[in-house]
């Protein structure tokens, strides 16, 4: 414990941590393999079935070599083993329905979900944060009672209903912003660059279509972000709770600090690991609106992918969406982590 | 049982009577649970009641497709002529005694096996842990979707497919539970005084797992019925022409202009939801004040 020692600690700690978390991660991504492979393959349901036409069923040599094609003639542990072998290739296979790569598919589907993903995350949490600290300062009063029944509402709400609502009131009734898709047929898609259309736009400089591109963001945003709301209020307002009655706010209160500092500065920062937490959890309830909310609004992402792959039974396709969500979800994870033990330094001992 | 002779034994019923009034008081001061109770009443006896209750066949296609909410048809009526009320109040039998089924399943597996991991630990623990981890890892509805897919979409699979995502919850919290109380003083001194592991478990453990898995599972109801109505939605759950809330807002979907047909499957969802949600987070300020709402506690 000489004073010299201790300082060079944190790091190497923070190292260790940092690489526990990291062979959990690798050993998670594996399992996960492991899961979608079994799942779709010890379940009845024939891939053969489900995507070659009525004709080609009938034909065994055209069922034979759909077989062999994909690698269905195989035993299980060795369509296992190679699949794992091309994933560290980077290949996830063709998907059976459009005769593409997964991957070149995925491409194409997730700068869409991402797009609307990240903003809907972004107003949950400016918003949620918000409304939780204001219900905490106004601890059992009318705000924090109205917030209550606000935050629980909009958890209660389905989101494919909310969706129905919010089109049917500010598209058909209304008209005050547009319907489905991403942008308005009259505007072509900008220059692929980030995948993300407003931004591509901008870079581009074409005006009119970031324009349009955010009013078609609008509705699908607000819908999913409005459970997330509610989650975060209620986490934001008990995690500031939790530490608004400790001495060292009394203190700063005492200093003659103004009370936005104190609240901004002092009692947000020590309230933000458990605020980070429901960011994680509110990416996984985002994938999941993502899937209904996508289908009503005919947005081209990964919802979409999952669901029509899903109902045909594409193999690869579903496996690769899988992946591609779960890896995010433990990427999300793993950052929280990261960033819980750089916020909170108890974390990265324990 | 030889300890009754120490001096100190009036203080327990006093702590036992503080604690215990203003916990019944306190229900009934509560508006919120109050509000739930009756919704959730209100949808029970709807779903008993629901073949006395609805003005006519929800299968039965008997009026003009399409008719607006009138003072025929209260919810007025779906493109093929079937009264949309009582299609929401034969929803009721379908959502609410199946959310209340998945739940109960759910709570059943993940409490054993939480339990199981708990006390034993070791080996068995991380196996069963590491399989929580794994679930938790898909997106409850991409998991269900993939296997509803595989097994056939038809309400009974979107159940088990829900099963099979949600019961990593319970045995985290019962495991941490088990693993948490079996640790305490009073835990201890019971073994010490002679108790079976199997009492100490029954009596002292089981009853402060219980508050805390009850407000999960009420929580979980809510959940259950987003779910279930969600897959059903997408076409994976309940089948035509099956009268449930989620395909009720499909259809509303594709007759969109026609605006009756989704909104009230819609708000039957929302108002159950509602409900149980209402509840669970009453019976959390209730039974786990340290998380509550009114105290503002340490969150889950």
């Amino acid at each position: 414990m000489l004073p010299g020692r201790s300082r060079t600690r944190p790091p190497r700690v923070f190292l260790r941590f940092l690489a526990r978390r990291f062979v959990a991660l690798v050993f998670l991504g594996l399992g996960i393999t492991l899961v979608a492979f079994l799942l779709t393959n010890l379940v009845p349901g024939d891939p053969a079935a489900a995507n070659l036409g009525q004709r080609a069923i009938e034909d065994p040599a055209a069922v034979a070599s759909f077989r062999e094609r994909y690698g269905l003639d195989k035993s299980l542990p060795e369509q296992y083993g190679i699949y794992v072998w091309r994933l560290a290739h980077a290949d996830l296979g063709e998907s059976q329905q459009a005769r593409l790569p997964v991957t070149q598919e995925l491409g194409t589907f997730i700068p869409a979900t991402a797009e609307l993903a990240l903003l809907s995350i972004l107003i949950a949490v400016v918003v949620g944060v918000g409304l939780g600290i204001l219900a905490a300062i106004r601890q059992n009063r009318l705000t924090d009672h109205l917030l209550r029944v606000l935050s629980l509402t909009g958890v209660s709400m389905p989101t494919f209903w909310l969706a129905l609502v919010a089109l049917y009131v500010f598209f058909f009734r209304l008209a005050w912003l547009p319907g489905t898709g991403r942008l308005d047929p009259q505007f072509s898609e900008p220059r692929h660059r980030t995948g993300f259309f407003t931004i591509d736009a901008l870079l581009q400089g074409e005006w009119a279509t970031a324009a349009d591109a955010a009013r078609h963001l609008v509705l699908p945003a607000v819908v999913l972000a409005l459970y997330n709301i509610g989650l975060l209020t209620r986490y934001t307002r008990t995690a500031v709770l939790e530490v608004v009655n400790h001495d060292y706010i009394r203190a700063a209160r005492a200093k003659g600090i103004p009370e936005r500092r104190v609240v901004l500065r002092h009692v947000l920062r020590a309230a933000l690991p458990a605020v980070i937490t429901v960011i994680g959890l509110a990416f996984a309830n985002v994938m999941t609106g993502a899937v209904l909310v996508e289908n009503i609004f005919a947005w081209p992402g990964i919802g979409q992918y999952a669901y029509r792959s899903a109902t045909t039974l594409d193999l690869p396709a579903i496996m690769g969406v899988s992946l591609f969500v779960a890896v995010v979800y433990i990427v999300v994870n793993f950052i929280v982590d990261v960033l819980y033990g750089v916020i909170d330094p108890r974390i990265r001992v324990a | 049982m030889s300890t009754a002779q120490l001096p100190t034994p009036t203080p327990a019923p006093i702590a036992r009577y503080r604690f215990r009034r203003p916990r019944i008081a306190s229900a009934w001061r509560q508006p919120l649970a109050v509000i739930g109770i009756v919704l959730a009443a209100t949808w029970i006896v709807v779903a008993i009641l629901a073949p006395v209750l609805a003005p006519d066949d929800p299968l039965g296609q008997n009026a003009a497709p399409l008719t607006p909410p009138g003072s025929d048809h209260l919810f007025g009526t779906d493109e093929l002529g079937r009264d949309v009320l009582s299609r929401v109040l034969f929803g009721a039998r379908l959502s609410i005694p199946l959310a209340l089924l998945l739940v109960g399943l759910a709570l059943f597996v993940g409490a054993t096996l939480g339990a199981i991991a708990g006390y034993f630990g070791g080996l068995i623990d991380s196996i069963v842990m590491r399989g929580a981890d794994l679930v938790f890892a898909f997106p409850a509805i991409i998991l269900a979707m993939v296997v509803t897919a595989v097994l056939g979409p038809s309400i009974r699979n979107a159940v088990l497919a829900l099963v099979v995502v949600s019961w990593p919850a319970y045995a985290r919290v019962v495991r941490g539970l088990v693993l948490s109380i079996g640790q305490t003083e009073y835990v201890t001194a019971t073994r010490l005084l002679g108790a079976s592991a199997r009492r100490a478990l029954v009596r002292d453990v089981l009853p402060n797992v219980a508050g805390p898995v009850l407000v999960l599972a009420t929580l979980d109801l809510g959940n259950a019925v987003l779910l279930l109505s969600g897959l059903s939605f997408l076409g994976l759950g309940a089948q035509p022409p099956q009268p449930e809330w989620g395909a009720g807002v499909a259809e509303g979907i594709q007759y969109f202009q026609f605006w009756w047909i989704g909104t009230f499957p819609g708000l039957a969802i929302f108002t159950v939801v509602l409900a149980f949600n209402f509840l669970g987070d009453s019976l959390r300020d209730i039974l786990d004040p340290q998380s509550s709402w009114r105290a503002g506690g340490e969150g889950e």
